[in-house]
């Protein structure tokens, strides 16, 4: 087995997905055997092979320190599920960053 | 079907830009199509409300003798993956119904500026994760060759559009095939164009370093066309290259492979291919050589892990990207508590079952004590595709395989078994991972059932003219031995 | 320094580290054109960027990158030749991706130090990586007795800050500095303040939150060589506050040792008020960040030309300026520090440059004006006269207009708002008397009225005249000068 249950149950919390127990059971099964399928690259030999996280190549792409128009109040706040003070409103943090 | 609804993209352009028709009409037959088949196909998660209104801006501006675009007058169907204002964008997902975008992407701005129609936005699997558009959280969209079938995905709702005539363009987002496979499953052209080639400002975000944005159309030309008008460099994308877009219509008019050197790909073949898909693309490639280009046979060995790679590399820039859909700025909010609680609880309701298998997954990869195992060595595999792609390159001008191993499946045949759907890209990964250019141009009819199957080309990064050469002469040849376009075969749909 | 404080440091090496924040003083944010004006209007600098709307892409700012390359080399820093952004991972309301674009193992800049001075020697504090990454957005917390998060019913996010481009410090664990930790916490913290003002990257404010600092804390058994488990203090707004976490941070652990227990690995939060710090997150569980490279960006690569150029474009160094006036002025160290510390390094340089010797400079702006700032409890720069002033009141004295005793009404006149040095004089008729025919008509009265120091002069004692001269200096109320009375009696007399 490549991964439990209740490893399964810990990605879902650090991903903050809420999954019921049924979906668990449902989910876990599925996520282990892709887990066992992809770990197939480990059979790659890579020894100095350097990791590619950009295929273009490009590099030093910047912008100049402008200023350019930016959105209203009104707008950053449209689509907001509840606002209070021209800010967005949300539910109590309960640990501190 | 209204006659208009049959023409080519670049006839219509011109039709309307000569006044032959007015842009006005072109749309309101397309809505007249949409209305009578979509309740069937499923193609449309949304039509825009002001189309005959563009239509009409169109037609004002002709009038007036103001310079039209490249499109203008030309109906175009938009993936609900790009922002668009004015219409919701909701990328198949339950956590942005009703979203609407304070903001406009890059494409479909210019799509508006070259004169485009932006008919509606298209069905599609969620956030881009699927090969059928059964994981779309509005129901699945229907394959117009026979409605029990998929369309393909994730970008299925823009192929089923075009295949099925309610627009003679549309847009899609390809990570892992999904333009090329749709284009193959509804028998119609579908390209990805170099990544970086065109804007992901404005394109929900799948995985970054994959998703290319790119054209579907009934034919070669109709998707240059388009490939041309959206593609380009944009500041607003960092990772957009700033070089001429490649000259794929020059290159879509010119279908001539006499000379050019085309490599089949062995290791894209084999078992888990249906036989009629295998012996469909060995005709192709006979066709090819009877053409006068020279085929040889190419080895890229390490394309047989390009599927694992990809199943590591998308899901964790994924499980990263869809973390700011959390109920606190925009779309659903779910559950009481804490701001975690409210969190988790929106996340649960809000995404569908293959979009939380791929966040876990993309987690597990990441995660400290299986990086270097996981995504840092599907980096690596990465590396050595490219490395397969240019010591092919070397030897050949482009590459062809099949797009996709089977004909079009049944829908609900693959909905809860994600490693069986997987496979539905197992040709279309590779070019992905390395980012160079690839299409989809339908090359006949499986013989065992009737359905489309695509020829898969692939060119090297920035020299996407190749592969609509190639496509072009395949096209070209193919038609004059039928008579008539690939679609004219469609039974499903009543004409 | 306490009983408890001095009993802990004989027991265990303190060893500190500092994370500082620094907010970038560019135009624009670190990936977006949104303006960064402090105080604006809730979600008034904020687009699709900065918000992490789906769909949203980020730019790097060019200035941000020149910005933290100048910190660097400033700081003696290595530049990376190719380095890229990377995404740390954690879900929280002020952050709208959900993710924060930072730098993980390929810091900009790293391998540096700075020079403290403390107590008349220097500490080199090592810089571990200066590197780039984004602000958070800002938020209020709202229903709690204390407008912190514990006991609030929920929380107003103002999106203004986010994006804006901060630049991390990291020094190495300090060590070996025994009970002067605090004190050279403190001095680090100051004097990466004046660096960074004097590279003109950023407002260094503390008390705005353009600069902020964490403080690790570990303690060490004396002679053991094993390094105690450490902790990271939040919430440290001054530099004050810097050295009093590090100083009860010290008590703390060495009270939780004392007493048998481990020190945990934890957050904990500095209180302004009480000076100690309380618990906050622990640290035990730590987060998985799960840290890859930023798709979305492309790596930076600064030539080296570019880096050639940005080092040539580096003012000179608070730490270069003290070297060269005090060796301009002939100061000794502890003559030199006395001038740091009473913050008066710049109105006695500028003071010197308009004319005045170092001397004289020093003089005033170190005794007399030392002293009012103290009794007015000010900082001797903010005392309403300027260098301008006090080089012109030097100036007067040399040329003998004023002696010692009117320069000091006349500083006290501009102190009060009477107008320029020369305009208090003026007003105040305080010019030394320069005329000898007053001063002689004052000598003539005075010896008429002390007839005997006549003879006692003339017969060669000559330290009588001293009376006269005393008597002239009460006659003319100070104003004559006393050197030039003391002449004139004598050739009267003569």
């Amino acid at each position: 087995m490549s991964i439990t249950r209740d490893e399964v149950a810990h990605l879902a919390r650090l991903s903050r997905l809420a999954l019921s127990d049924q979906e668990l059971d449902h989910l876990a099964p599925q996520l282990d055997q892709i887990i066992s399928a992809v770990a197939q690259v480990q059979e790659v030999a890579a020894e100095g092979i350097p990791p590619t996280s950009h295929a273009t190549g490009l590099t030093n792409v910047f912008r100049d320190d402008q200023p350019v128009p930016c959105l209203t109040p009104e707008q950053a706040l449209s689509q907001a599920p509840a606002e209070e003070l021209q800010r967005f409103k949300v539910p109590r943090i309960l640990v501190e960053e | 079907m209204n006659e208009l609804i049959t023409k080519t993209a670049t006839e219509l352009a011109a039709a309307v830009a000569d006044g032959e028709v007015s842009a006005a009409e072109v749309t309101a037959a397309h809505l007249a199509r949409i209305e009578a088949i979509d309740g069937q196909v499923k193609a449309f998660l949304h039509i825009a409300s002001d189309a005959v209104r563009q239509a009409q801006e169109i037609d004002r501006k002709r009038a007036a003798g103001e310079r039209l675009g490249r499109l203008a007058g030309v109906p175009v169907a938009v993936k609900d993956l790009f922002a668009t204002v004015g219409m919701p964008t909701t990328c198949g997902s339950r956590i942005l119904e009703g979203w609407h975008p304070p903001y406009e992407s890059t494409i479909t701005s210019r799509l508006r500026d070259a004169g485009a129609i932006l008919i509606g936005k298209t069905n599609m699997d969620e956030f881009a994760m699927g090969s059928s558009t059964e994981n779309s959280a509005y129901g699945p969209s229907h394959n117009p060759w026979d409605l029990s079938l998929v369309p393909g995905g994730s970008s299925g709702g823009s192929a089923a559009a075009v295949a099925a005539y309610e627009a003679p363009l549309s847009l899609g987002t390809d990570t892992g095939g999904s333009i090329r496979q749709p284009a193959a499953v509804c028998g119609i052209v579908g390209a990805k164009p170099t990544y970086g080639g065109s804007s992901r400002y404005g394109v929900v975000a799948f995985a970054s370093s994959l998703d290319t944005p790119g054209p579907f159309g009934r034919n070669v030309l109709d998707a240059a066309l388009l490939h041309e008008v959206m593609s380009g460099h944009d500041p607003m994308d960092s990772t957009s290259i700033d070089a001429p877009v490649p000259p794929v219509v020059e290159a879509a008019r010119h279908g001539d492979v006499s000379g050019m050197r085309i490599g089949v790909v062995t290791d894209l073949s084999g078992d888990g291919y249906q036989p009629g898909v295998l012996s469909r693309f060995a005709e192709t490639v006979e066709l090819l050589e009877s053409l006068g280009a020279k085929v040889t046979e190419v080895s890229c060995p390490h394309f047989k892990y390009a599927l694992p790679a990809y199943y590591l590399i998308a899901p964790s820039e994924a499980s990263s990207n869809l973390a700011r859909f959390d109920g606190m700025r925009y779309g659903l909010r779910a559950g009481t508590g804490s701001a975690e609680e409210v969190m988790a609880q929106t996340r649960a309701e809000g995404f569908g079952a293959e979009v939380k298998r791929r966040i876990m997954l993309g987690a597990y990869a990441l995660s400290s004590g299986y990086y270097d195992a996981y995504y840092g060595k599907a980096q690596q595999v990465r590396t050595l595709i490219i490395r397969d792609f240019e010591a092919a390159f070397e030897q050949v001008d482009v590459l062809v395989s099949p797009v996709t191993p089977t004909t079009a499946f049944p829908i609900g045949e693959r909905a809860d078994d994600p490693m069986a759907m997987y496979l539905a890209d197992l040709c279309t990964i590779p070019s992905d991972l390395a980012g160079n250019a690839a299409i989809s141009v339908p090359c006949g009819l499986a013989p065992e059932n009737g359905l489309p199957v695509g020829l898969h080309v692939m060119a090297p990064s920035m020299a996407d003219d190749r592969m609509y050469r190639v496509g072009a002469a395949v096209e070209a040849a193919l038609q004059s031995r039928w008579g008539h376009p690939l679609l004219a075969e469609a039974k499903g749909l009543a004409s | 320094m306490t009983v408890m404080y001095e009993e802990a440091l004989q027991k265990y090496e303190p060893v500190f580290g500092l994370e500082t924040h620094v907010e970038l003083g560019t135009r624009t944010k670190m990936f977006c054109g949104c303006t960064t004006v402090f105080g604006a209007e809730p979600n008034t600098q904020v687009c699709p960027v900065c918000l992490g709307l789906p769909g949203s892409l980020p730019v790097v700012n060019r200035l941000a990158i020149e910005y933290a390359i100048k910190i660097g080399l400033a700081l003696n820093c290595s530049i990376a030749s190719w380095c890229r952004f990377a995404r740390k991972n954690y879900f929280y309301p002020d952050m709208p991706k959900d993710f924060q674009i930072s730098q993980y193992d390929e810091p900009l800049c790293s391998e540096g130090y700075l020079d403290v001075l403390i107590g008349g020697g220097c500490v080199r504090v090592g810089i571990e990586r200066v590197h780039l990454e984004e602000d958070t957005g800002k938020s209020l917390h709202v229903g709690g007795a204390t407008g912190r998060i514990q006991g609030a019913e929920y929380s107003l996010v103002d999106y203004n800050r986010a994006g804006i481009p901060l630049v991390e410090i990291v020094t190495k664990p300090v060590e070996g500095t025994g009970y002067l930790a605090p004190e050279v916490a403190k001095a680090y913290v100051t004097e990466l303040r004046d660096v960074l003002r004097s590279l003109d990257v950023s407002d260094v404010r503390m008390e705005e939150g353009s600069m902020r600092c964490d403080v690790n804390t570990s303690l060490s058994v004396v002679g053991s060589g094993v390094w105690g488990t450490r902790t990271e203090t939040k919430n440290v707004n001054s530099l004050r506050s810097v050295e009093r976490a590090v100083h009860s941070e010290i008590e703390r652990q060495a009270f939780v040792l004392d007493a048998g227990d481990r020190v945990i690995q934890e957050t904990r939060h500095f209180h302004e008020d009480t000076g100690t710090t309380t618990s906050g997150r622990s640290k035990e569980e730590a987060q998985d960040y799960r840290y890859f490279p930023e798709p979305d960006l492309v790596p930076v690569a600064p030539s080296p030309d570019w880096v050639k150029e940005i080092g040539a474009s580096l003012p000179e160094l608070p730490s270069a300026r003290r070297s060269r006036l005090r060796s301009a002025w002939s100061l000794s160290e502890l003559e030199f520090e006395a001038l740091r510390n009473a913050g008066a390094l710049d109105v006695v340089e500028a003071t010197v440059a308009l004319g005045a010797s170092p001397a004289d400079a020093r003089k005033w702006w170190l005794g007399e004006l030392a002293r009012k700032a103290n009794d007015a409890g000010v900082e001797v720069s903010s005392l309403p006269i300027t260098p301008e002033s006090v080089a012109r009141v030097a100036a007067l004295v040399s040329a003998g207009t004023l002696n010692d005793r009117l320069a000091r009404q006349v500083i006290d006149g501009v102190l009060e708002g009477e107008g320029t040095p020369d305009e208090v004089v003026e007003k105040r008729g305080l010019a030394v008397v320069s005329d000898d025919s007053a001063l002689l008509s004052a000598i003539d009265s005075a010896l008429a009225d002390n007839p005997d120091v006549a003879e006692k002069v003339r017969s060669g004692k000559v330290a009588a005249a001293g009376v006269i001269v005393g008597a002239v200096m009460k006659a003319t109320r100070g104003k004559a000068d006393a050197a030039r009375v003391r002449e004139l009696i004598l050739e009267r007399l003569s």
